[in-house]
């Protein structure tokens, strides 16, 4: 179950991580191979089966409705690489007209 | 007189009666961890200055005459993806070398209710990913019991810091068996507590419905009493159980008279070296001197479990990894001109290793567009398969008993340049993740010199049994007293 070069720049566009051409030859060798080893899961018949996401039914977990004080604008910022009049700073995101 | 040598309680107990004082504690463990950590290398940060301010704060408790808890003045030493406010959290990643959290992990700031003093921050693999701490992006942790082998990871700085007695007590996390599989590889008890036992709030998140913290120290008995200490209903996490929490220390009691042991035989297979299947078959037989029976049971698809595993935990670090984009958190790689796209893609593709990127790739494929019910939805319906196995095993048996790992520890760079056949390493432990069960590991004997894991699965939210059982094993053997050479030395 081999992936073509063209599906391995998909899949690191989606994660965003930026590939070198040896780094893009070698995840395509090492996903192939565990994509291959989870054909295995095929022996399975799981028609009917309900998948698991907790061992317990823990469901809907809310709280009630009211104020709670969360982290302040500063410590929220403090390692942030970039920021600027107490917001995150990021490139233009918007290309201007 | 040293103290490197007592358990928790041993020492928790010297302290209350005032036969030594926190600051002596923290004083002569501190120059342990720098007379042995040049080869253990346990620790991401260690922290002298404000192990003794809080060791001093402590002692004006206790000569005020107040109960500082049952950890007061205890050691601890904490996984670096558990949050420390004001203290740096790296997760022995690039992208996070200089994340300094602005608020506590519940987990500690339990320790801190209950008196312990964090001396230090303990190496892993990058976000928990990984079987060795070879994959921790600022150096590997070597094994007490021959520095030139792994630890086991991922929690490797936590297991290797308990056997070398750096501290007597270290928490860790658990997605595929991080706690178990190195406790096993180091001589020290290891428990994965049940899935929502524990808070996940401040856990730096690997596979969210996978992850739980635990425990590691170097006796059942003080395993239990880290777990009394971190266990419990927090409503920062909606998976948290609200249960009432049972005295684990009094569970301690011996007695394992008529107690149901199952051997499911396909745990015994895939991969699991004889010298190891042996070890563990004559800890079965021991628990049966002890008073309980065998009852064989069959695991059909537990096999399937890593396939399963190498698919839900995966997916969900590719969403739970997303947020380190350069923006938030610390590192940030770009140049002049670069779109919002490609400082992210830069950012990423240098503060995350090999591995993590890898996991990062299979999540993001088998999440994607067209491949989800293929992939993760047929896992998660798997998960269900491995759970109901769990739950007929557990018709005809109290706990059942496998082996932790399947070989010993084994040399640094071994298999590293083979992420496949690391991953072998985590077989015996990972269906208990996807079922959500809990487990420990405790010393079951040596191969050459390297220490050996028992491991025994329970119900859900019958920790209690697990640790009766081990500690009726572990006060039935002598593995829990030996020591690494290392320490051995140092005593002489």
């Amino acid at each position: 179950m081999g992936l073509t070069p063209a599906e391995i720049d998909h899949i690191a566009l989606l994660a965003r991580l930026e590939l070198s051409a040896p780094e893009r030859e070698r995840a395509a060798t090492e996903l192939s191979q565990i994509l291959g080893y989870f054909e295995k899961l095929k022996e399975l018949n799981t028609d009917d089966v309900e998948p698991t996401e907790h061992v317990l039914p823990v469901v809907n977990v809310l709280r009630a409705d009211v104020q709670r004080s969360g982290l302040a604008r500063e410590a929220a910022l403090q390692n942030a690489p970039e920021q600027a009049d107490g917001m995150f700073q990021v490139p233009r995101v918007v290309e201007a007209e | 007189m040293s103290f490197i040598e007592l358990t928790a309680h041993q020492l928790a107990a010297q302290i209350k009666s005032k036969r030594v004082s926190c600051r002596e504690v923290a004083d002569e463990f501190l120059h342990h961890i720098e007379a042995v950590e040049n080869d253990v290398k346990a620790f991401v940060t260690v922290l002298p200055e404000e192990a003794r301010r809080r060791a001093d704060a402590l002692d004006r408790r206790v000569a005020s005459g107040e109960d500082i808890g049952p950890l007061g003045g205890v050691p601890v030493g904490v996984k670096d993806l558990l949050c420390t406010r004001g203290i740096r959290t790296t997760c022995s990643s690039k992208i996070l070398e200089n994340f300094v959290p602005p608020y506590d992990a519940h987990v500690v700031e339990r320790l801190t209710a209950e008196g312990a003093v964090i001396i230090g921050k303990l190496n892993m693999d990058e976000f928990a990913m990984g079987s060795s701490t070879e994959n921790s992006a600022f150096f590997p942790t070597h094994n007490p019991w021959d520095l030139s082998r792994v630890p086991g990871g991922s929690s490797g700085g936590s297991t290797a810091s308990v056997a070398a007695r750096e501290v007597p007590l270290s928490l860790g996390s658990d997605t595929g068996g991080s706690i178990r599989q190195p406790a096993a590889y180091c001589g020290c008890v290891g428990i994965k507590p049940t899935y929502g036992l524990v808070s996940r709030y401040g856990l730096i998140a690997f596979a969210s419905s996978l992850d739980q913290i635990g425990p590691i120290a170097n006796t059942v008995q003080d395993a239990a009493l880290l777990l009394q200490t971190i266990a419990g209903h927090d409503r920062r996490d909606s998976t948290s159980i609200n249960r009432p929490l049972p005295d684990y220390l009094a569970a301690l009691n011996g007695d394992i008279k008529g107690l149901r042991i199952g051997v499911p035989k396909e745990f015994y297979g895939q991969g699991v070296e004889g010298y190891v299947n042996d070890a563990v078959r004559v800890a079965v037989d021991k628990l049966c001197e002890l008073g309980a029976e065998i009852v064989e049971v069959s695991m059909p698809t537990a096999e399937y479990g890593l396939a399963a595993y190498y698919i839900v935990a995966p997916s969900e670090a590719s969403s739970n990894l997303a947020r380190y984009d350069g923006v938030q958190y610390g590192l940030r790689v770009a140049e002049a001109g670069d779109d919002i796209v490609a400082m992210y893609s830069k950012t990423r593709a240098a503060g995350f290793g090999h591995e993590v990127q890898h996991r990062i790739m299979i999540g993001t494929h088998a999440l994607s567009s067209g491949f989800y019910d293929a992939y993760y939805a047929k896992a998660q319906k798997v998960r269900t398969l491995i759970r109901q196995d769990f739950e007929r095993a557990f018709e005809k048996c109290d706990v059942l008993a496998t082996p932790t790992a399947p070989t010993v520890a084994f040399p640094i760079g071994e298999k590293s340049a083979d992420p496949f056949a690391m991953k072998l390493a985590d077989v015996c432990t990972i269906p208990v993740n996807m079922a959500g069960l809990p487990a420990i590991s405790v010393p079951c004997g040596f191969h050459e010199n390297l220490p050996m894991g028992l491991q025994l699965i329970g119900k859900v939210l019958d920790e209690s049994t697990l640790l009766r059982a081990a500690h009726a094993y572990e006060q039935a053997t002598e593995w829990h007293k030996q020591r690494p050479q290392l320490v051995k030395k140092l005593k002489d």
